[in-house]
């Protein structure tokens, strides 16, 4: 989120497309329906089912799944050719006067240097056209036919309010009507909020459907300001956090890179890390980069990483891919290349797509390792349980060790929620049986391993034998201790940069935060962005001051958020290019003539002048990107592709089968099926009364939501002679599941260019565990296919056939 | 944090102080006192009372744990309730239909009790010590990295991963937890490393 749950009360419009917050997200849901009663606000729903969000909606829209992209091309359309655009913000905070280089274009749903071979783009056209003085040229008019508003005026001209209806099935007056209500918020003084989740980046092209969002909310002015902003609404309870921290098979902690193997040292590493402003005077934060990597080295390897050896650069590993993700673990493993896999409170079998796939894939390691406070079915994937887990144990030689982990409530430490407010949480019981938590679990793992390494050698063990490891009990460090690492310290003393004879940070001491971080060796910083959670003021984190100042929502005082205690991030961007205020009643922070100062933490140097340092600190450019040159994969705007399963042909570019740019698998290919064959679009979801595959094992969930079940419209059980609570049969080309049928009015067809598209909704949660009775969920059905830039599986649009089954109905 | 007072302990005795003060001006002293002994403790009021965050959805909910037993002074702790924070400033006391039935997660048959082993070609798991598990797990893994280990590339680089061993990490564990294993992972060099944000 760039905003915080709490400051959804200070907006004027909420669209819900993308997630479902009433259902998924309830008690952060409130400050919706707070909005509502105390300012007035509206809320929008864009989904293809009427969702509990939808029914307190003021408007709701359905929508195809998968067709996200071209409601939000639509809706820009719709705003730049009815002028409702804020052009102060647009032109000042945006790229929009950038002009782009001579050869860039765009035809029939492909961008140029397209190579079907390589299923990728050579993108160097897709730039700004860079001028003597080493600056990006812009054209401040907009009147410069290559500048990036022409451009994008000309790329969604498309997307009619006709077209919007032909590929989403959102009926037109419908469309026109959120068209309206979100043009009004292009005012200063009114703003929108979007609050968006898995459904939109559960897809082909998911991380294009949350920039569609991003372009729209920017040239309407509504990022970095109170009741405004992009809002992730995430997942699980520290999903926010694994990320942040760098989880990832690409991340360093605080969004930095693996190295790949063609950046061989550290000064080829560092080469491409410049980040030189790309137009005069701008701030260009990532021009920092090298003092949080090294920071991070030093946590990794504390004395062993010295100037003379870059830091330990060398033991890193480098990648041969762009990412080792999910897909390709499984893809690898199923292809006998790999013979170890551990996971750490995570259902794989459950929460990946093609299961069958998946438990051919771990039917193939040498050995499996499960951590969890509870039994999964992937630490079970060997045992036959009938229709819903047809596997024979004699033939699965995989060697499975499950290890009792604690659980929330018996572990302590912090969580970062999707507003990055990172919240510390005290133990309270004692873990069951001989449950240990997953700090002592590592600790033991990295200690017995560096001790076999010690005696009997192997290869190359440098990097486990010198691990940085502090800890009073090395055999189970504290969280803590950890949280101070993750907050960084000084390695030595440090002078003072003024007065040389004094000390300005002692040995050993907490940094205040990432401001303090050098690229020298002397500070070790586990997460730069974490920097300043635990520093000589204490556990941050722990804080519980509820003060809250003229009511804005902020909440300085409660807990620690990323970066330094800032509650929305781009705040500079609530006041106009003089630093005063867009709308009075919402300020943020103000210029003051000499200073930033307000309600939250400025997110720019607190003395940068207002005309001179743009608000987005993090771009080379100073401002934001409608136009997002080389950084993504698929394009520098988003465009129409069909899902790789889609019941339509993709209007805007019939040769195009799913992203033509998003990574196959050979096998998977020959495993989508076709509208012919599997004629329905099938989406998969959440229940308020289940949390994915954990509240099973809760006698009250496994009550209230006891049964695996579909749901489809009136008309699509008339079709087929399905009844209401009558059992059916789902299938996909690449499974078969059997279910319950909720026949409902809450999913209606939709007209997609003139026929009719039938929705079948498929929840998740169940599996062969647990207090709930047995059921299949969606990922028996699922493709093997993910978004072309960062891999998440395209669960939210995938086509499936459904037939009645003889049986008793309930 | 285990306070030493807890939030209905606290309500408890200042009900019953206001209650003393406008009945004794009245006149009725023993009356407040036999009053107020005839009335059941609150069950709550003999519990510790710990603040935590729904382990669920990343609205990151405040709840309040009671248990009988405090683990702050040592003594086995056993969870007996669970509610919503009222001071939090997002949930404001509420909970959800998932995050009211915590209590349920805590307490759930499926808790997993001790190290368990499903040998090749098994159809059972049976249970081991801790040492056997852990050391049994390294062993796997310093076999796998030992022998698939790729110090440098084709063309010379430099590249010390190890591809041939994955892991996949939470989504609900803590930050210290997710660094803790981002060091001993990332030592090893292990590339193929992931966690629940996309799924």
């Amino acid at each position: 989120m760039t905003n915080s749950w709490t400051d959804i009360r200070n907006t004027d419009l909420v669209v819900i497309m993308g997630g479902n917050a009433a259902e998924a997200h309830p008690c952060g849901f409130k400050w919706v329906t707070e909005a509502k009663a105390n300012r007035g606000a509206k809320l929008i729903v864009v989904d293809p089912r009427f969702t509990r969000s939808a029914s307190v909606a003021d408007l709701y829209a359905p929508i195809r799944q998968g067709s996200d992209i071209a409601f939000l091309m639509g809706v820009i359309n719709y705003c730049i050719s009815k002028d409702k655009v804020q052009w102060e913000y647009t032109k000042a905070f945006t790229n929009a006067s950038y002009i782009v280089k001579e050869g860039f274009g765009y035809a029939d749903g492909l961008f140029t240097g397209y190579d079907e071979g390589k299923r990728d783009y050579d993108r160097s056209s897709w730039d700004y056209e860079i001028g003597p003085d080493g600056f990006a040229v812009v054209d401040e008019t907009l009147q410069h036919p290559r500048c990036v508003w022409n451009l994008l005026k000309a790329h969604v001209a498309t997307y009619t309010p006709e077209m919007v209806e032909r590929i989403c099935g959102t009926p037109k007056d419908k469309f026109l009507k959120v068209c309206e209500m979100i043009a009004e918020t292009s005012s200063p003084q009114k703003t929108m909020t979007s609050m968006y989740a898995l459904g939109w980046t559960q897809h082909s092209k998911g991380s294009q459907n949350i920039r569609g969002m991003a372009m729209l909310q920017l040239i309407l002015g509504n990022i970095g300001v109170r009741g405004g902003g992009m809002n992730a609404l995430r997942g699980h309870s520290n999903i926010q956090g694994l990320t942040d921290i760098g989880l990832m098979s690409n991340l360093l902690p605080g969004y930095l890179n693996i190295p790949a193997e063609r950046e061989k040292d550290f000064a080829t590493y560092m080469s491409s890390r410049g980040f030189k402003p790309l137009r005069p005077g701008q701030m260009s934060y990532w021009q920092n980069y090298k003092k949080f990597f090294v920071s991070f080295q030093k946590a990794m390897w504390g004395a062993a990483a010295t100037p003379e050896n870059d830091f330990a650069y060398d033991w890193l590993p480098k990648l041969d891919v762009p990412a080792y993700d999910i897909l390709r673990a499984f893809e690898l493993m199923h292809q006998g290349k790999m013979n170890g896999y551990v996971c750490q409170g995570f259902n794989p079998l459950q929460s990946f797509p093609n299961k069958a796939k998946s438990i051919a894939a771990l039917s193939k390691l040498k050995f499996l390792v499960v951590m969890d406070p509870l039994e999964t079915e992937t630490a079970r994937f060997w045992e036959n349980h009938g229709e819903y887990n047809d596997v024979d144990p004699s033939k699965i030689q995989t060697e499975v060790i499950q290890l009792p982990t604690t659980c929330f409530a018996e572990d302590e430490g912090s969580l970062t929620n999707s507003g990055r407010w990172i919240q510390w949480h005290w133990a309270a019981g004692t873990p069951p049986g001989e449950a240990k938590t997953d700090i002592w679990i590592m600790a033991q793992i990295h200690q017995r391993l560096k001790a076999l390494y010690a005696k009997e050698g192997g290869a190359f063990a440098d990097p486990i034998l010198n691990l940085h490891w502090p800890y009073k009990n090395p055999a189970d460090p504290t969280p803590e201790e950890l949280a101070k690492e993750l907050n960084g310290y000084a390695v030595e003393d440090i002078p003072d940069a003024t007065d040389p004879t004094k000390v300005a940070l002692a040995k050993g001491k907490q940094v205040v935060s990432f401001a303090a971080l050098r690229d020298d060796g002397k500070t070790a910083c586990g997460c730069w962005i974490y920097s300043g959670c635990f520093n000589e003021a204490g556990n941050n984190m722990a804080r519980r001051d509820t003060s809250d100042p003229d009511d804005t929502g902020a909440y300085l005082k409660w807990s620690f958020a990323w970066p330094v205690n800032r509650r929305i991030l781009y705040n500079r961007a609530s006041a106009d290019v003089q630093g005063k205020a867009w709308d009075p009643s919402r300020k943020l922070i103000e210029w003051d003539g000499s200073k930033w100062a307000g309600y939250d933490v400025p997110d720019i140097a607190p003395t940068a002048k207002p005309d001179t340092v743009m608000p987005f600190i993090m771009n080379p450019e100073g401002v934001s990107r409608l136009f997002t040159r080389g950084m993504m994969r698929d394009g520098p705007f988003p465009v129409h592709y069909e899902p790789f399963e889609s019941p339509v042909t993709n209007v805007v570019a019939p040769k195009i089968r799913g992203n033509p740019v998003a990574r196959l698998f050979k096998g998977d290919i020959e495993q989508f099926g076709t509208s012919a064959e599997f004629p329905y679009a099938a989406t998969s979801y959440r229940l308020t009364e289940h949390f994915h595959f954990w509240t099973k094992h809760v006698s009250v969930n496994a009550a209230l939501q006891p049964e695996f079940f579909v749901e489809i419209s009136h008309e699509l059980a008339k079709e087929k002679g399905i009844v209401n609570g009558g059992r059916v049969r789902v299938w996909s080309k690449r499974g078969s599941v059997k279910a319950k049928a909720v026949v409902t009015k809450r999913i209606k067809p939709l007209i997609c260019d003139g026929k009719p598209v039938h929705v079948v909704g498929i929840p998740l949660h169940w599996g062969f565990t647990g207090a709930a009775k047995k059921g299949f969920g969606p990922n028996a059905l699922t493709p093997f296919v993910g978004d072309a830039n960062i891999e998440t599986p395209e669960f939210k649009a995938f086509l499936v056939n459904i037939e009645p089954l003889a049986g008793p109905t309930v | 944090m285990n306070m030493d007072l807890s939030r209905r302990a606290f309500l408890r005795t200042a009900g019953a102080g206001l209650a003393g003060t406008s009945l004794g001006a009245l006149g009725f002293g023993e009356v407040e006192e036999a009053h107020a002994a005839a009335i059941r403790p609150f069950k709550l009021a003999a519990t510790t009372e710990t603040r935590n965050t729904c382990t669920y959805c990343s609205v990151a909910c405040g709840i309040l744990l009671y248990s009988k037993g405090s683990l702050a002074k040592g003594e086995k702790a056993e969870i007996i309730h669970v509610e919503g924070d009222p001071d939090h400033p997002t949930n404001r006391g509420t909970l959800c239909p998932k995050g009211a039935a915590l209590l349920d997660m805590v307490r759930a048959e499926t808790r997993l009790q001790s190290p368990r082993i499903r040998k090749a070609g098994s159809d059972k798991f049976e249970r081991i010590s801790w040492d056997e598990a852990l050391d049994r797990v390294v062993r796997h893994m310093k076999a796998d990295r030992d022998a698939n280990f790729v110090a440098k590339n084709k063309d010379g680089v430099t590249v010390n991963r190890w591809t041939t061993t994955g892991f996949l990490a939470a989504s609900a564990t803590t930050n210290e937890t997710a660094f803790a294993t981002y060091k001993v992972v990332r030592s090893a060099g292990i590339l193929v490393f992931d966690n629940q944000a996309r799924v």
